[in-house]
């Protein structure tokens, strides 16, 4: 592997750590099963997209596709909370109404240029031209940026991670983590558990949408395909990292999370690198395939093991 | 004060499964009464407790506290006035947090949280003096999840946390039923002593007859979500197990056959 390939990898990696960090507020603090990630993620990625293609501030455009990612997690959870519509379903509602709504927002960059005469949506918005967060620090000739990239988003993730753990131990972050571990004694406690799920969607979404606009912007494009499978990509650097390093302590977990979405980059880096895979025919378009066959199996793996031990003591 | 007035309760109205559970049900608890609840299951008891504490809103009638009309409130609106806990050790508590952590939550029960660190030195300080007071060991144990306790350490621990922040009001609710005989001693003696520590006016409902006797200054026994029974002072220490159980066999119109309520 070229150190341009690593540093490449290591760059994806942490912009999935952002969105892993999402899904971990989701799936396993709040025990909020949320799909929304695969709206939000492209959604973070249109609104900064469009932003910094009519030429906004690259840091404003990017705090807009965080915002708009809080927004969708917020009507996740209203939907939930106060229609009491089931949470699978609440999220899946508002992913597929952000597909129609991101298609929209990437056709209203050349509308608003006056580049085309009406108002439709677009699968995809070039922003090869476009000043981004990464601009005035990267040389004229790009020498630098295949490590300043990955530098910039490491501050990012450093700056998110640190955050979210100190919140995570506030008295509002404890309130947090209790609805989701126990909603009923929550309440007991005076939490109003319905307005703590709301700000908890918020900061997930809000995480995973500035995953997408960092993402647009290494990318040079925004497209409406990037969010396909977001989710499973997150929920898979979860798995991984709870793996790797298993810990109560809240600043540990989210940790292991942000190793977890490297590690399995570089995974997948490695397996699409691989000669006899490349031989049989393996490509990029098998990486959704591969994340869901990888996922299943470190779902089912540690308890299958259990059961193989436990017949195996039973027998012996 | 509790003031409980003309509460009526229906599951599933209009339904074939309807279930009228308080009948017109109305009670008055003067401040730093101990009140002991008993009745047969499906009189009402866990629901009247419901009602108070907000889990479970009235059909019908009002429900005061401390002169405040909280008949609408949600539970945790209700959390500044109303200490609770649970029958299931698992229900009180957080498992997936530490027991540090669990106490930190209920330190700010009924109050507003903030975003300063919820635990600091000050606080830790003072956990670690009150749970070194239950004699379990677990002041040492401050980090430990609390899923690792034992059914008693977690309602010991219930205990405590309820008497952290001064609430009015304390609700148990069969609070020693999945516990083993000795170590359902020492909750109700921790109990007796939180109560009167903080001068706490309870509710405390179980299926011991002789428990309803020996802790509390009031009895009452719900019949079909009706107060058939309310005993207190000199009547009620007179009274022994077996009279307590001839009323009870007279209000249900049949002998008892539950093992578990003769025996207990």
């Amino acid at each position: 592997m070229s150190f341009e390939i690593a540093f490449g990898t290591l760059e994806i990696g942490l912009i999935y750590a952002l969105v892993s960090l999402g899904v971990l507020i989701s799936f396993r603090i709040l025990d909020f099963p949320d799909l929304t990630a695969d709206g939000s993620f492209p959604l973070g990625g249109a609104v900064c997209g469009v932003c910094l293609y009519l030429g906004v501030n690259p840091w404003l455009a990017t705090l807009f596709g965080m915002l708009a990612g809080a927004c969708a997690g917020v009507i996740t959870a209203w939907l939930y909370v106060r229609l009491n519509i089931m949470q699978l379903l609440s999220s899946i509602i508002v992913m597929i109404a952000l597909y129609s709504i991101n298609l929209r927002i990437l056709g209203l960059g050349p509308f608003l240029q006056h580049e085309t005469p009406r108002m439709s949506g677009s699968p995809n918005l070039p922003l090869l031209d476009a000043e981004t967060i990464f601009t005035p620090f990267i040389n004229a000739d790009y020498s630098n940026q295949y490590y300043l990239q990955p530098l910039i988003i490491l501050a990012f993730v450093v700056i998110c991670w640190s955050l979210l753990n100190s919140f995570l131990n506030t008295q509002q972050g404890l309130a947090l983590r209790a609805t989701g571990a126990n909603a009923r004694m929550a309440k007991a406690q005076g939490i109003a558990t319905g307005k703590m799920v709301i700000l908890g969607m918020a900061i997930s979404n809000g995480l995973i949408a500035l995953g997408g606009s960092l993402f647009v912007q290494t990318q040079g494009n925004a497209d409406i395909s990037i969010g396909v499978g977001t989710i499973v990509i997150g929920l898979a650097a979860v798995i991984l990292g709870e793996n790797l390093l298993s810990s109560k302590r809240i600043g540990l977990m989210t940790l292991a999370v942000i190793l977890g979405s490297i590690v399995y980059r570089f995974f997948i880096a490695l397996a699409l690198g691989n000669e006899t895979l490349q031989r049989i025919g393996i490509g990029t378009e098998d990486l959704n395939l591969i994340t869901a066959i990888l996922v299943t199996l470190a779902l089912v793996l540690p308890k299958q093991l259990k059961k193989w031990k436990a017949r195996r003591g039973a027998n012996a | 004060m509790i003031k409980v007035e003309n509460i009526q309760l229906t599951f599933n109205a209009g339904t074939p499964i309807e279930n009228h559970v308080l009948r017109n049900l109305s009670l008055t608890i003067k401040e730093g009464e101990f009140v002991t609840v008993i009745g047969s299951n499906g009189a009402g008891k866990s629901s009247l407790l419901n009602i108070i504490s907000g889990d479970l809103l009235a059909d019908s009638g009002y429900v005061i506290i401390n002169n405040r009309d909280v008949t609408r409130y949600p539970t945790w609106k209700r959390a500044n006035l109303v200490a609770r806990v649970f029958q299931d050790p698992m229900a009180g508590t957080c498992e997936k947090l530490t027991i540090e952590e669990n106490l930190a939550l209920a330190y700010k029960r009924g109050q507003p949280r903030t975003l300063l660190p919820a635990l600091n030195r000050q606080n830790k300080v003072l956990f670690k003096d009150k749970l070194a007071r239950l004699n379990l060991g677990l002041e040492n144990r401050l980090n430990d999840l609390m899923g690792l306790l034992s059914g008693g350490q977690r309602q010991a621990v219930s205990l405590l946390m309820s008497s952290l922040q001064p609430s009015k009001i304390l609700l148990l609710d069969e609070h020693t039923a999945a516990l083993d005989p000795k170590t359902a001693q020492f909750v109700l003696s921790l109990t007796n002593q939180i109560v009167q520590e903080n001068k706490l006016t309870t509710l405390m409902v179980t299926h011991s007859m002789k428990q309803a006797l020996e802790y509390g200054t009031r009895t009452i026994m719900l019949h079909q979500g009706q107060v058939v029974l309310d005993i207190s002072g000199e009547q009620r220490s007179k009274l022994g197990v077996s009279d307590l159980l001839n009323m009870f066999e007279k209000t249900r119109g049949e002998t008892i056959t539950d093992d578990a309520l003769l025996l207990s």
